[in-house]
Order: structure tokens, then sequence, then C-alpha cells
């Protein structure tokens, strides 16, 4: 135990900062016994000290119990565990469940707010809900319909409750909350719906709004100092939220930020990313459309972004920028440096300088990926940091009512919001991906507040000329900007990935697997099907010296919409129309959390 | 009134199941029954014999220009919750086999006013799309083309070979849209 907690100190990369952290939930984070928050630790690594499991056991892994959510929709996220207690949360109606590790998981106490089921058509993709978050005695819960709750612990009792936005805009909410110092910081989704994208952060002790940044605006709403932000090493200048719009399209400009957050205490800096600009349709708002699909870095006093970094200018394809920011200090060119690395959705894994925003490695990660050709590496050159666009694959230049096929990735991303896991022992980064293309017609729509503001057709059929699967499971090399090894998959991994001190990697598939894979050579060691399809992330924790691995079941997310009656290639042919694999037989919806462990 | 009560609680209760799985004891419509046929056109607009609009699919394969053009309304507007090609997802029921099912005026209904179901199993809502240009003012055209799917005369993914816009369906578009 003291061993374990040595090395986690060793390889965490804010553990010096601790001090400016929020101490409650450091402590915890520090102590691998505990799931304290939704990606493992504040650098998102999903990595766990625990090696009570371990490559050479896990195959005798089985069952130790089972909870029922008593919630049919797509769960995405994961339970955390503070002390003896599971915190277990649902997608709408939110439920959250306190379950004593003590006696069984027995019902402390459940939490059900009362939301307004209007909330739920509009919300993009399924009613999930990426968690709950702990720190000082409190849960935090970011409901569907933006409500803010901090519930208390112990009881459950409600402690305050904030209102962070307005569904009947389309202003809805999916992610979990990150917790910092005294304030917990919060995103907002939407960017199908034309809201103007924001993150916010409330007082953890009052629930008082302390500061909003927006996506898109003027320098006073998007927190952005002209002279001390920077892109890519330059002072960004004046406006830079609104003079790349035309006109006042700003105000609906998308740029939601949904996805997850990290934390470096040391440099007192948080990072995430913001997602599409609206609509679908690029014609119709020309320009690059800043800060739209961009990964940022605040400030958590006062918001301030010190540099901002905008991976797909003038978006044509919905590639989002809101996935995982992971932390890690590493060697690059015999010199350690505080790293950042970034899977995008448009197919492009980035690695950069967390201090300073500076751009390291731009590179695919999956072979497929064609709508461009890289990034523009040379800081000398007028296009620094763009990614050069393949014109056949352009719906820009393409134009409106003209259908751009064969493009890679799908709008799905190569992946989505399913969050990548980091080891320290093997330098590998484990990413979860989809292996889907699509064709893509843009047209002319217009905004209605409330109704989808999407103005594109599209048809996703999986990758061309591939293994036929929708997915694959990769080791990354952040570094070199290589795959090392890559495991096919029949449908996209949708799930949230976890690596152990035990060199063993944990993932769920949307056939309801959990996988256990050798993290040094991807040789698959364990699997169990679980009662639903996974897009929730698998966690860990150890309770009575015993080490248990959870996950959460139950299909849906956009996976559930765009793969449950199967995908068609256009290109295949009339006869192969259909026949590509519909996960509706392989599983049905589901709510449940299943727990693992060895036997006793 | 009784019997399209019926079959909309059907619709519903498919949106309980995955959606792809053949639905067990029914009889298949046929596209050639005269409530699905068409029986006369107007500027490139097909209607039923009770001017009900509905589909045109040549030998060929051209289909209408509004069929056509539902496929793309469809899988802008729709697909985000019903699923690719009308086919449902894992919480909204497959519309292919409502636009069947449904009767039109129903089926217009529905998607002008929403309609919840959220009770102990089920957290199902259909928003109210009455006031969205970009749903009504094609909302003939993504019922002639779901039905065409849910009939089986218009296969999945995009139709090859379209009738052209009449002069007609474009005016009533530039005047519905604005």
């Amino acid at each position: 135990m003291k061993k374990s907690l040595l090395m986690s100190a060793a390889f965490f990369v804010g553990a010096s900062g601790m001090a400016t952290a929020n101490s409650d939930l450091q402590a915890l984070i520090d102590d691998p016994t505990q799931w304290a928050i939704q990606t493992g630790d504040y650098a998102n690594t999903r990595y766990s000290e625990l090696e009570q499991i371990n490559k050479d056991n896990v195959g005798k892994l089985q069952v130790a119990w089972t909870f029922s959510t008593g919630v049919l929709r797509g769960h995405e996220g994961s339970p955390l565990v503070i002390g003896d207690i599971m915190y277990v949360h649902t997608p709408f109606p939110n439920i959250v469940y306190a379950l004593d590790l003590n006696d069984n998981g027995k019902i402390i106490w459940k939490y059900e707010p009362k939301q307004d089921p209007n909330v739920i058509p509009v919300m993009c993709c399924d009613t999930v809900n990426r968690g709950v978050a702990y720190a000082d005695g409190k849960i935090f819960l970011h409901q569907a319909d933006t409500t803010v709750v901090a519930l208390d612990a112990k009881t459950g009792e409600v402690k305050w409750t904030a209102v962070n936005g307005d569904p009947s805009i389309g202003e809805t909410n999916t992610a979990t909350v990150l917790p910092v110092k005294d304030k917990v910081i919060v995103g907002i989704s939407g960017g199908e719906f034309g809201v103007r994208g924001h993150t916010t952060a409330y007082d953890m002790n009052t629930g008082e709004l302390v500061w909003r940044a927006y996506s898109m605006g003027p320098d006073s709403d998007t927190l952005i100092d002209p002279e001390n932000t920077t892109h890519l090493g330059k002072p960004v200048g004046p406006d830079s939220g609104t003079n790349t719009w035309e006109g006042d399209q700003w105000k609906i400009g998308g740029g939601a930020t949904w996805g997850w957050y990290s934390y470096d205490p040391e440099l007192d800096l948080f990072y995430y990313g913001t997602g599409n600009p609206s609509t679908w349709n690029p014609a119709q708002r020309p320009g690059d459309n800043r800060w739209s699909m961009t990964i940022m870095a605040r400030d958590p006093d006062d918001g301030m972004a010190k540099w901002l970094y905008q991976m797909t200018p003038h978006d044509e394809w919905d590639y989002d920028g809101v996935n995982e920011m992971i932390l890690t200090d590493q060697e690059v060119n015999g010199q350690m440096r505080k790293l950042l690395t970034h899977p995008d959705r448009n197919g492009l894994a980035y690695t950069l300088d967390r201090e300073t925003g500076e751009l390291l490695v731009a590179e695919k990660f999956d072979p497929a990926v064609n709508w461009t050709t890289g990034v523009d590496m040379d800081p000398a050159s007028e296009t620094y940091g763009r990614p050069a666009v393949v014109a056949q694959y352009s719906t820009e230049q393409n134009g409106e009512d003209v259908n751009s096929t064969g493009i890679c990735p799908a709008a799905l991303g190569t992946k989505d919001q399913q969050p990548s896991a980091f080891s320290p022992k093997t330098g590998l980064f484990y990413i979860p991906t989809n292996h889907v293309c699509m064709d893509y017609e843009p047209f002319r729509v217009s905004y209605t507040a409330g109704q989808p503001y999407v103005g594109a057709t599209l048809a996703m059929y999986p990758a061309p000329g591939s293994h036929g699967g929708m997915g694959n499971f990769i080791a990354w090399d952040n570094i070199e900007g290589k795959i090392k090894w890559s495991i096919p998959e029949q449908f996209s991994v949708w799930s949230g990935a976890l690596a152990t001190a035990g060199d063993v990697v944990f993932y769920g598939t949307l056939e309801g697997y959990l996988k256990a894979i050798d993290a040094s050579t991807g040789d698959e060691l364990y699997s169990f099907k679980t009662p639903s399809g996974i897009i929730g992330n698998v966690m860990t924790y150890e309770h009575g010296g015993k080490q248990y691995v959870g996950i959460l079941s139950g299909i849906g997310g956009w996976a559930g919409i765009g793969l449950a009656a199967g995908l068609t290639d256009p290109n295949a042919g009339l006869g192969a129309v259909g026949g590509y694999a519909a996960l509706s037989d392989y599983t049905a919806l589901g709510g449940q959390l299943t727990v693992f462990k060895l036997p006793d | 009134m009784l019997t399209s009560r019926r079959l909309l609680s059907a619709g519903l209760a498919a949106s309980l199941a995955l959606v792809a799985l053949p639905v067990l004891g029914e009889e298949a419509p046929s596209p050639d029954d005269p409530k699905f046929a068409a029986s006369y056109e107007q500027e490139g607009r097909y209607f039923t014999a009770d001017d009900i609009p509905t589909f045109n699919v040549a030998e060929d394969g051209t289909v209408d220009w509004r069929t056509f053009s539902g496929f793309r309304r469809y899988h802008a507007e729709c697909h985000v919750c019903h699923g690719p090609d009308g086919e449902g997802s894992t919480y909204a029921p497959a519309l292919k086999n409502s636009a069947v099912k449904m009767d039109y005026y129903d089926f217009y209904g529905v998607v002008a006013e929403g309609r919840q179901k959220v009770n102990a199993s089920e957290n199902s809502v259909m928003p109210s799309f009455g006031t969205n240009p970009n749903v009504m003012c094609y909302l003939d055209d993504i019922y002639v083309y779901l039905k065409a799917r849910g009939l089986g005369v218009v296969e999945r993914g995009r139709p090859a070979k379209k009738e052209a816009k009449s002069e007609g369906i474009q005016a009533d578009e530039d005047a519905c849209m604005g």
C-alpha cells in the first residue's frame, strides 16, 4: 500500500502543486483504493496503481456483485468510490444512488431530481450523463436540464443548486464537472441547436456564479486577453472571438463545452476543448469561426485564457474538439516536457506543451483519415498549425446541396468523448476509436430557438477497404505520433479505458463485453458479456483489501442511434446494403453496474 | 379513430425494442394497396386516390423529388433520434414503420405537436416541431420517403436517381421557408 502511494506521487504530474488543488479531493485521488474523480485523476490518465488484479490472474476475474440502475437509456461515465460509499448515477432523470460497500451495496440514500421531460428531445444524442464529481464532502451533479446541484455526500441532502443554462433554447448538459480549489467548473451542450457555448465556475460552497467564459463573442465574454492570451505562441489580438464570424453569427455560434476537463495544479491551469460551430452547413458561416474546435488553457480563479489552439478552423464535418486532454510529463528529444495529449474527433492526435501551447505532434491515429494531408508544422509558415484540407473531401469547397462522399472519419470522429487511458509503465496511450466514414451533404437551414440547427445530411458506413468492423482499440505513442498496435472491433469502441499497474488495460464494447488486455501486447486476457452494450467507462477501487473493477452497461448514446440498426455501405452495391452487423442483433436496452473481482 | 389509436400505440411499443429485428405476426403491407399507391400526379407531386401524398418509384429506380428531398431532410432533422434510414434507435421508434401504420393526419399531428411517454420504464419524448420550418416545410417529403422505406420500395441509403424538382415544388418551398 505504501509502495503504491509513493509510486503514485512520483507519476502524478501535479503532486508538488498539491496545495493549490482541492486538497480534500487531491488526497483521495492520490489514494489508489478510491475512485474519486471520473477521469481517474486531475491529469485525465485513467491510470490506477492497484495491481492485485494483474495480467497473470485477470483471466480468473469473476462477477462480485451487480446493481440495476432502474433506467433504460445510454449509460456513460462511471461510479465514484469515496471512503466506503459508491456513488452511481443514471442518464435522465439523473438519479444518484449512494451504496454502502460495507453492506453489500445497500442504498444509503437516493436522489432523484424533478426535471421537465421537455429537456429530453433537445439533447442531441440520447439522455446520457457522464457522472458525478466529489469534493469537500459534497457530490456534484450536473443534470440534463443544466441545474448544477451539490448534495451532502453522507446524506444526499441538497446543499445548493444553480441553473447554468436554458433548455428552451437547446442548452442542456451531459458532462461531469471539474472541482478545482473552491470552485466547480462546468460546461454546456447544444451545438446542434445553435447555442453559444460557455464554461462557468460556481463557488463550491454557495453555488454562486464566479465567472463565465464564452467560446465566442467579445473579449469581455470570452475572457481572452488580446495581448497575453496566445495562439501558437502569438498574442491573439482584439476581438478574436468575433472577427472570424460574419455579422452576429457568433451569437448562435456553437462551440459547446461538453467534454472532459483536466487540471494541472502546478501550472494552475485547466484544459478543455470546444465543439463544432453551428450549423453543420459550413457555407452559412464563412470564416474560421473562432473559438470553436479549440483547445483552451485557462486560469481556474478568474477564467482568463492563457493559450488557445484551434485544431479545425471553419469546421466542415462536425469534428467537435471536446475529447479528453491527458496531462503527462515525458521526455521529448532528451528534454522533460509538460505535455498535453489530445486524440481529436478529426482523426489527428495532438501533443502540445501544456505550459505554452506549443504544437509538438499532430498525426493521424487511424490510417483511414483522409480529409486532411496533415498539419503544417512550420512555425514560419503562414498556415502554421492549420490542417491542409483535401479538396475532394471539403464540404465547403464542394458546396451546398452537393453530396461529398467517402470522408473519413465520419462525424462521430475517429473517437468521440469515450476517454483514453495512459500508463506511465508502458508510456502508451490506450485509445478507444471509431472506424467509420461518411457521405456529407450540407444545405441551407434557418435558425429557430430551441429547434435543431443542423443543415446537413449524413450517411455513415464502416471504413472501406479495411477489416469491415466499425472500431479499433489502439495503443498510441504520443511522441512519435504512431500507432503501436491496433485491435479491430466489430463496433465502435464507445467505452472509456482503464490502465493499471497490474499491466492490464480494460475497455468495454458495444455488444456488452468487458475486455481485459495485456498493456504491452494488446493480447486479450479476459472477456465477459454484461447485460447490455457498454458506453460507460471502466473504473477500479479497493475495498476490504480486495481490488474491484466496475463498469456500467446500458446501450445508447450516439452509438445507439447510428449503430442500432446497422450501417450500410452505399459503395458496396445494393446486394450488400444492410449486410453490416446491426447492434440490435447483439444487445438490448439496459442499465446495470457490474463489479468484478478475483475469486476469494 | 379507434383503429388509428391502436396503431399509434403499436408504433410506440416498437420504441421499447431495438428496432431492426422483424416484427413477427403482422402481414406485410403491399405498396400496390390503393392506400399507398400513387393514383395521380401534380407537378411532380404524387397522391393516392384519397389525396394523401405518396411516393413514386419508376421501373429504373428513379424516385420522385419529394421522396429524395425527404431522404435529405429526414437525415438532417430526424435521424439524430430515429436512426439512419428510418430504422429507429435504441430509444426512438423506426419511423419507416410509423409512416406506414399511422394515418397521415395523425403523423402530421405528432410531428407538429409532439408526444410524451414518460413513466417508470420509459423516458420517450417527441418534441413539437410545429415552429420549425426545416421540418414543417418538408413534412410531406419526409412522410412519403418514410412510407417508401417502410413498404420496401426504397432501399437503405441515398436514392441513386431522382426526378427533377418541379417549379411548383420550388415555389411552395420558397413560400414556406420565406
